[in-house]
């Protein structure tokens, strides 16, 4: 299978800049210098790479929508990695830094960029301290700093922490954060390759898809496209979590199916017990049932299944697990990391938690789960941000597949209160 | 009364120098802070407001938006201890219950004698070596009672 992030993964001393130049490190940064930038970015659209944090947004069009002739600009590489059952981007920061320095490198080049940042979440200070020496050695090998390689940019990049809020992954509250703001979202449009960073045009990516440019740049872009299926190009880095023997970041061809991953890659079932359910793409996807495991793993399968590849987080729970008491926990997470700007995320959360709680708790009844839906549909698409449509999605998905699991914990009740 | 040393005087100046915009500089800053005195006091506020020409109500109304900021003192040594799906799954609620009665804190808290401050915590990106939990800096994965055990025990 095709591996173009984690091949060298495991190379001992992958981290230091010697090492990663003896792997092959930094050659497309010369291959890019010798094209034009926006020759650049129109290898990138055909390449078909998308967005590998969750939305999936084409990287080659989004960059080809900054506003034209704005300087300065920005780039912010987002690597808030906050989205539960997802670890695959501190993998590739803590193992391969320059590499993400180097597809840094190519897309500042692409887009005109002469600053970028690099933004972690606050508990990956470790992964941050490593980035800082592997910004040093580059500027020391002269592939960062001013006319790097005679090419004529200048190039700084930075490290930035923030300090614990799911919300800053969304880019916005991102650049809210980077600000020194509170990390809530904005109003968009205008989007950030207009008016982003400091009110400039700012290009935001995920760690993953920036450190696949280097790939596309040296191996080009048809390659790529040739990898995967119609819509979906390329590999994927999946993290597969929950009840598997393996549990491990994978690199997958995209398309594979989704049994390959849980039953072969990862092992199967621990204790040899049934799969129950999974999530596809982390905690704001939709849960699916064991009968869809053979759904293809790629963007537009796991949308035709009824959920969504998100950040490529796959959670696998057996069939001891309670489908109400995960939804409960995963109810908690975005009640607590609501930002609180809007109402119906704010207020809509905290309520679904407590009926979910209620329910879980022996105290729930048939009209608690039929409000729990109307609140889904209160929330949906009405949210300032996307929160607000992650935090429906597990308790939604586990109404529509698991009702049963609901009406065996209303049923307990029902049967208490007729012997009482 | 709080006063920055020159060492974090030198670490400002290089710091704020990354940005275009002083206020850039405010959550490193508190981190700064945080990171050696284990919290940040309204002292501290009022002083790094001032370094970055912010008000402390300011300053407080950014601090309180993130999580990892304490405005009290905290222990030695920080325990965020992961409960969300992954970990939950893989047996988190139990652990974090015996990590708290072995410290004596339970469900959370700093210990008396300052040492330990136990914190349940959301999702903190090691879904597959689950369950786990940061102790400062450090992640430790694939915990078990004599992993914990081993590991607060082996703690100076």
């Amino acid at each position: 299978m095709t591996q173009i992030l984690f091949k060298n993964i495991d190379t001992k001393g992958l981290s230091s800049i010697g090492v990663y130049e003896k792997q092959g490190g930094y050659r497309s940064i010369k291959k890019a210098f010798d094209k034009k930038p926006e020759e650049i970015i129109e290898i990138v659209k055909a390449s078909g790479l998308r967005g590998r944090g969750g939305a999936g947004f084409p990287a080659g069009l989004k960059w080809s929508f900054l506003a034209k002739d704005v300087f300065p600009r920005y780039l912010a590489c987002n690597a808030d990695e906050s989205e539960p059952g997802t670890c695959k981007d501190r993998e590739l920061l803590e193992k391969t830094p320059h590499l993400l320095i180097e597809g840094i490198i190519v897309t500042c080049y692409a887009c005109r960029i002469n600053t970028g940042y690099i933004y972690y979440r606050g508990e990956f200070q470790h992964a941050s301290d490593l980035m800082d020496k592997a910004i040093e050695e580059a500027h020391a090998q002269g592939y960062l700093g001013k006319n790097i390689m005679g090419s004529g940019l200048d190039l700084e990049l930075h490290t930035h922490l923030g300090a614990g809020a799911y919300i800053c992954g969304e880019e916005s509250a991102l650049l809210n954060s980077l600000e020194g703001r509170r990390g809530e979202p904005r109003l968009k449009p205008p989007f950030p390759a207009v008016e982003g960073l400091y009110g400039k045009p700012t290009v935001i990516n995920n760690v993953e898809t920036l450190c696949v440019v280097p790939w596309i740049i040296n191996e080009g872009a048809e390659k790529h496209a040739a990898l995967g299926t119609e819509k979906s190009k390329g590999t994927k880095l999946v993290s597969v979590s929950g009840h598997v023997k393996k549990p491990g970041n994978y690199e997958i061809v995209m398309g594979t199916p989704t049994s390959e991953l849980i039953f072969n890659l990862a092992g199967g079932i621990r204790n040899d017990n049934k799969l129950k359910a999974f999530i596809p793409g982390g905690s704001s996807a939709n849960i699916l049932p064991a009968d869809k495991v053979d759904v293809r793993y790629d963007y537009e399968s796991i949308a035709e299944a009824g959920s969504m590849l998100g950040s490529g987080a796959l959670i696998v729970m057996d069939h001891t697990v309670n489908i109400v008491e995960a939804a409960l926990r995963m109810s908690y997470f975005y009640m607590h990391e609501s930002c609180g700007k809007c109402t119906p995320c704010r207020e809509g959360t905290r309520w679904m938690y407590q009926l979910l709680n209620d329910i879980q708790n022996g105290k729930g009844s048939s009209k608690q789960v039929e409000k729990l839906k109307d609140i889904c549909d209160n929330m949906s698409f009405k949210c300032f941000c996307a929160l607000g449509d992650a935090a429906v999605a597990p308790v939604a998905s586990s109404i529509m597949h698991f009702r049963s699991d609901y009406d065996e914990l209303i049923k307990n009740l029902e049967g208490d209160a007729v012997s009482a | 009364m709080f006063v920055f040393t020159s060492e974090d005087e030198n670490k400002i100046e290089k710091i704020v120098k990354k940005y275009p915009i002083k206020q850039s500089a405010l959550l490193p800053l508190l981190t700064l802070v945080q990171r050696r005195e284990g919290y940040i006091s309204p002292e501290a506020m009022q002083a790094i407001g001032k370094k970055l020409d912010l008000s402390p109500g300011y300053v407080q109304s950014v601090m309180s938006f993130y999580t990892m900021y304490h405005t009290e003192p905290t222990g030695k040594y920080i325990i965020l201890f992961c409960h969300n799906i992954s970990c939950q799954l893989n047996g988190a609620d139990n652990l974090f219950a015996y990590t708290g009665q072995k410290l004596g804190v339970s469900g959370g808290g700093t210990t008396e004698d300052k040492k330990f401050t136990l914190h349940k915590e959301e999702c903190l990106a090691a879904c597959c070596g689950a369950p786990m939990m940061r102790i400062n800096d450090t992640f430790h994965e694939n915990l078990t009672k004599e992993k914990i055990d081993q590991i607060l025990d082996s703690l100076p």
